[in-house]
């Protein structure tokens, strides 16, 4: 991998990954993060939620695990950020699919890239300037 | 909001010792299953240790930290008003199984946003050696008292 290769607009990684409720009981056991709006319908529903959310850092980190394989090793990755701008419905029967399209933004002196995350639902953005640091070389 | 937070340093966590499976269950529960995340061999291939965790697993860390934080009467930050509003992590390196992590927080900034504030605060996580290792920066938006 070498920034020579890159172009900004590349597409170098990109997946879609349909969440459950499983998923998001299962992210909070990993996580400890055991906020109820994360799998109790009532509670999202008494906070006035439209509906269970997922996690949005289960959302951050669904995104950022797209561009490991084509990274190769994770100690590349030099810095991630997102902004939550919109929440994941996860309905009960018909979940959510998460779409991740990594893209070149930059390329920057010394061999590092800025990777551009778009991050949809039901072709909506979900994060906002998510964006990882890389060295490619 | 306790304008008052700006600046304040909280005690350095308790050491938390990341374990090969709490990696691979969080690997798993992020939908990153590369090799290097569950098998110590495709690991060790990279020059690591031990499994690497997926990046956000630092949020873990960070949390000990956080909730320090959210525990303190004083700060004005009440949990059911708040979400998160922004996420960051600046990498020295990966977090590894095997590390033992300690990590500090301070209160970096807080911005009036309307009637709610956006609380800032930084994570510093080291390892056993005193290194650093990744910094977790966290907006917290607290909605005010109406």
């Amino acid at each position: 991998m070498a920034t020579a290769e890159l172009q900004i607009g590349d597409v170098v990684a990109d997946r879609e990954v349909h969440l459950t409720r499983e998923s998001l009981v299962r992210y909070a056991g990993a996580s400890g993060d055991f906020n109820p709006i994360h799998y109790r319908d009532d509670v999202a529903e008494r906070v006035g939620l439209p509906g269970v959310l997922a996690h949005g850092m289960l959302t951050m980190g669904v995104a950022i695990g797209t561009i490991i394989p084509w990274l190769g090793d994770s100690g590349r990755l030099l810095e991630y950020g997102v902004r939550f701008t919109r929440p994941v419905v996860v309905d009960p029967e018909a979940g959510a699919t998460l779409r991740i399209v990594a893209t070149v933004g930059a390329i920057e002196d010394d061999g590092v890239v800025r990777v551009d995350l778009a991050v949809t639902h039901e072709d909506t953005s979900v994060l906002g300037k998510a964006q990882a640091r890389v060295r490619v070389s | 909001m306790n304008p008052e937070l700006v600046g304040r340093s909280f005690p350095p966590t308790a050491p938390y010792l990341v374990g090969r499976e709490k990696v691979r269950e969080f690997a798993r529960a992020v939908f990153t299953t590369d090799p290097q995340h569950t098998d110590p061999a495709a690991a060790r291939a990279l020059g690591y240790a031990d499994v690497v965790a997926p990046p956000t697993f630092a949020m873990v860390i960070q949390d000990l930290a956080l909730q320090q934080l959210l525990a303190d009467p004083e700060t004005g930050i009440i949990l059911e008003r708040t979400v998160h509003g922004d996420q960051r992590f600046r990498y020295s390196r990966p977090i590894v199984a095997g590390d033992k992590l300690t990590a500090t927080l301070s209160v970096t900034g807080i911005r009036a946003l309307g009637k709610a504030s956006m609380v800032t605060s930084e994570a510093e996580i080291t390892d056993a050696s005193g290194a650093h290792v990744v910094t977790a920066t966290s907006v917290l938006v607290v909605g005010g008292d109406d």
